[in-house]
């Protein structure tokens, strides 16, 4: 059940990121394995985000490398890591507000075919049937298939970010990085979210999810990463982590939960 | 390839014959002479080709008419150097004006926002001052670049005599001065109107609209957004440049000042006015600007004293001076009144208001929109991103 090198889909090897003086990340090494959903979990400020900042190519590391499916990412453009097989979900969900439901979940398929540029302008959309079928599948998927025309705009948040959700899934993507998604959601949002990732985790995409809704947590993760002060205090199974001491004192005991 | 949706077909099919029978409904409004709507059709194509850059892709360019200006200083010299046809002049305008836009667009999209807005705006003032000086040789400086009798033409004169008099732009023997020119204007723009029409369905056309929405998250989406936008640029620079060669067509004189930023800034005026990104909204908007920059502006107190002759003397001296405000010279002040109150009150621009008037009307006939039971279910976010 535990680490076989062989299996590991992304590797953060020892990476440190300092912003001027704060030391937000210190001598993190990661490793995700594949198939699995793996949480972050940590006080605020601890350092998560910018951790998955860095694994997207939004930050680069002040040292240290990011390795997915044995190839270096560091230093590459965001476009170039999606395109290889890494998507990501925001903490406030980036989605195309003007256009509708079906479009927004339309766009990531033409970009992940035609990132790289394709000067298409004078091809029609009933060409594209088939990503306008898959569209139309995964927002069933995620429950939104009332929704096709509306603008994305008037949607609620958690419809947003479901909506967010399945502009991920139609790109196939090997590894999905989820930045708390389920922050201010109702329980009931919450819930239904937490059923899509279940169903969708049958597939054997992995997943990388930042979280601080211990409910979230320990209803999908098989392994943690405690993240504070910008290093990992403890790793492992869910029991073993939630019976950790140091975990306790760092993050779950001062909680709410 | 070549086919249109129905619902967009209607629009062409209707945008077609409202372009070509402007000689018709344009009578009454007393804008019916060809010089008039060679300009409509001219700078309506100016606003759709604009809009696909603003429309689609959100990048505000405040330097168009640079590229106004290279179209129309290459039709000049494709007329001087080779022909009086217009087709080449046309294309020479569009691959140099494009030529011109890739450098311009290159280093203006380094940045966003309203740098890039001020980096389009620096160029097309540099663009306007090389022109006015330093280019002297190539655009005739204040002059402005003409045709000349002792002009080489050697395609033309290959096949003909030299003329005693200056020679007439034609389109293989058609005089490109008179009705002739506008149907030829027309023609052009329905077919660039087509052409945006498609760009704007097309997946490219969603591309772009993705920048617009949100440049990041289509980053995060595997789209390299650099070549999109340069393209959007580049393209609705070859419409500019397009629209710069018909007006040396219609008129075959090319002068600095239509580089200047003024002139940029008219453009911005048409798309705003009209509605951003609508397609039918950005040609609109330059007809009204240029119907009220030709027609208004020609409005004096006599035409007034006839217009109100049906009131009493008294009545008349007094409501003349107030009206004579805003006609003639005041034309502008007419326009920007229009401009503030269509900024207020119909953001979406005139085709806001077209559209809000259907709604109500559709409304007023079932018993309830759709639209409407969407809203009533999380009014906060329908506002959305402003």
């Amino acid at each position: 059940m535990t680490t076989a090198k062989n299996n590991t889909v992304l590797h953060v090897a020892d990476v440190h990121m300092r912003f001027g003086g704060l030391h937000a990340l210190a001598d993190i090494d990661l490793e995700i394995e594949e198939g699995k959903i793996h949480a972050i979990i940590g006080p605020n400020g601890a350092g998560k985000s910018t951790l998955l900042n860095v694994c997207v190519g939004r930050l680069a590391p002040t040292s240290g490398a990011v390795v997915f499916d044995g190839q270096v990412i560091t230093g590459m453009k965001p476009h170039q890591i999606n395109q290889i097989g890494v998507a990501r979900v925001f903490q406030t969900p980036e989605i195309f507000s003007d256009l509708s439901v079906l479009q927004n979940v339309m766009a990531p398929a033409f970009a992940k075919r035609d990132g790289a540029f394709k000067l298409n302008f004078m091809a029609d959309m009933g060409s594209e049937k088939a990503i306008r079928e898959e569209a139309e599948h995964f927002i069933e998927d995620v429950g939104m298939s009332a929704e096709l025309q509306t603008t994305a705009a008037s949607l609620s948040r958690g419809d947003k970010r479901r909506l967010e959700l399945a502009m991920c899934l139609i790109q196939h993507p090997r590894l999905l990085l989820l930045d708390e998604p389920t922050a201010g959601m109702s329980r009931h949002d919450t819930n239904t979210t937490i059923e899509l990732l279940k169903k969708i985790k049958a597939r054997g995409m992995t997943k990388v999810i930042i979280e601080h809704d211990m409910h979230v947590v320990f209803s999908l993760a098989d392994k943690i990463s405690v993240l504070a002060q910008g290093r990992i205090i403890a790793e492992g199974d869910p029991e073993t982590v939630r019976n950790d001491p140091e975990v306790k004192k760092a993050y779950l005991g001062g909680a709410h939960e | 390839m070549l086919l249109l949706p129905k619902k967009e077909l209607i629009t062409f099919v209707i945008f077609a014959l409202v372009v070509l029978a402007m000689p018709i409904w344009l009578t009454p409004f007393g804008a019916s002479y060809p010089a008039l709507m060679q300009k409509f059709a001219i700078f309506g194509l100016l606003a759709v080709g604009f809009n696909i850059l603003f429309g689609l892709t959100g990048y505000l360019s405040f330097g168009h008419a640079a590229f106004l200006g290279v179209g129309s200083y290459t039709a000049v010299w494709s007329f001087k150097l080779l022909t009086m046809n217009a087709i080449p002049a046309i294309i020479f305008a569009m691959i140099l004006s494009g030529l011109f836009a890739l450098l311009i667009g290159y280093i203006s999209l380094k940045r966003s926002g309203i740098y890039f807005s001020i980096l389009t705006l620096a160029f097309a003032q540099m663009s306007y001052n090389l022109a006015y000086s330093v280019l002297t040789p190539i655009t005739n400086g204040e002059t402005g670049l003409q045709l000349t009798v002792t002009d080489p033409r050697v395609l033309d004169l290959a096949f003909a005599e030299r003329g005693e008099a200056l020679p007439q732009v034609t389109l293989f023997g058609l005089d490109m001065a008179g009705y002739w020119g506008f149907y030829f204007t027309a023609i052009i723009l329905i077919i660039g109107y087509f052409v945006a029409q498609k760009i704007a369905i097309s997946p490219f056309g969603m591309m772009l609209k993705g920048i617009k929405s949100n440049e990041n998250r289509m980053g995060y989406t595997g789209l390299n957004t650099k070549p999109y936008t340069l393209a959007a640029f580049v393209i609705s620079g070859m419409y500019a440049g397009l629209a710069g060669g018909l007006l040396a067509i219609t008129d075959p004189l090319a002068g600095a000042e239509r580089m200047q930023w003024t002139a940029s800034g008219e453009i911005v005026l048409m798309v705003v006015l009209g509605g951003i990104g609508t397609i039918f909204g950005p040609v609109l908007g330059a007809w009204i600007i240029k119907y009220f920059a030709n027609i208004f502006s020609a409005i004096n107190e006599n035409i007034l004293h006839d217009l109100f002759s049906f009131l009493p003397t008294s009545v008349q001296d007094f409501i003349v001076p107030i009206f004579a405000l805003f006609v003639g010279e005041g034309w502008e002040l007419t326009l920007g009144l229009m401009f503030v109150l269509v900024v207020v009150f119909l953001p979406g621009g005139l085709m806001e208001g077209y559209r809000r008037i259907i709604t109500r009307y559709v409304a007023n006939k079932s018993d309830m929109p759709v639209t409407e039971l969407k809203q009533t279910k999380e009014p906060e976010q329908v506002e959305g991103k402003k």
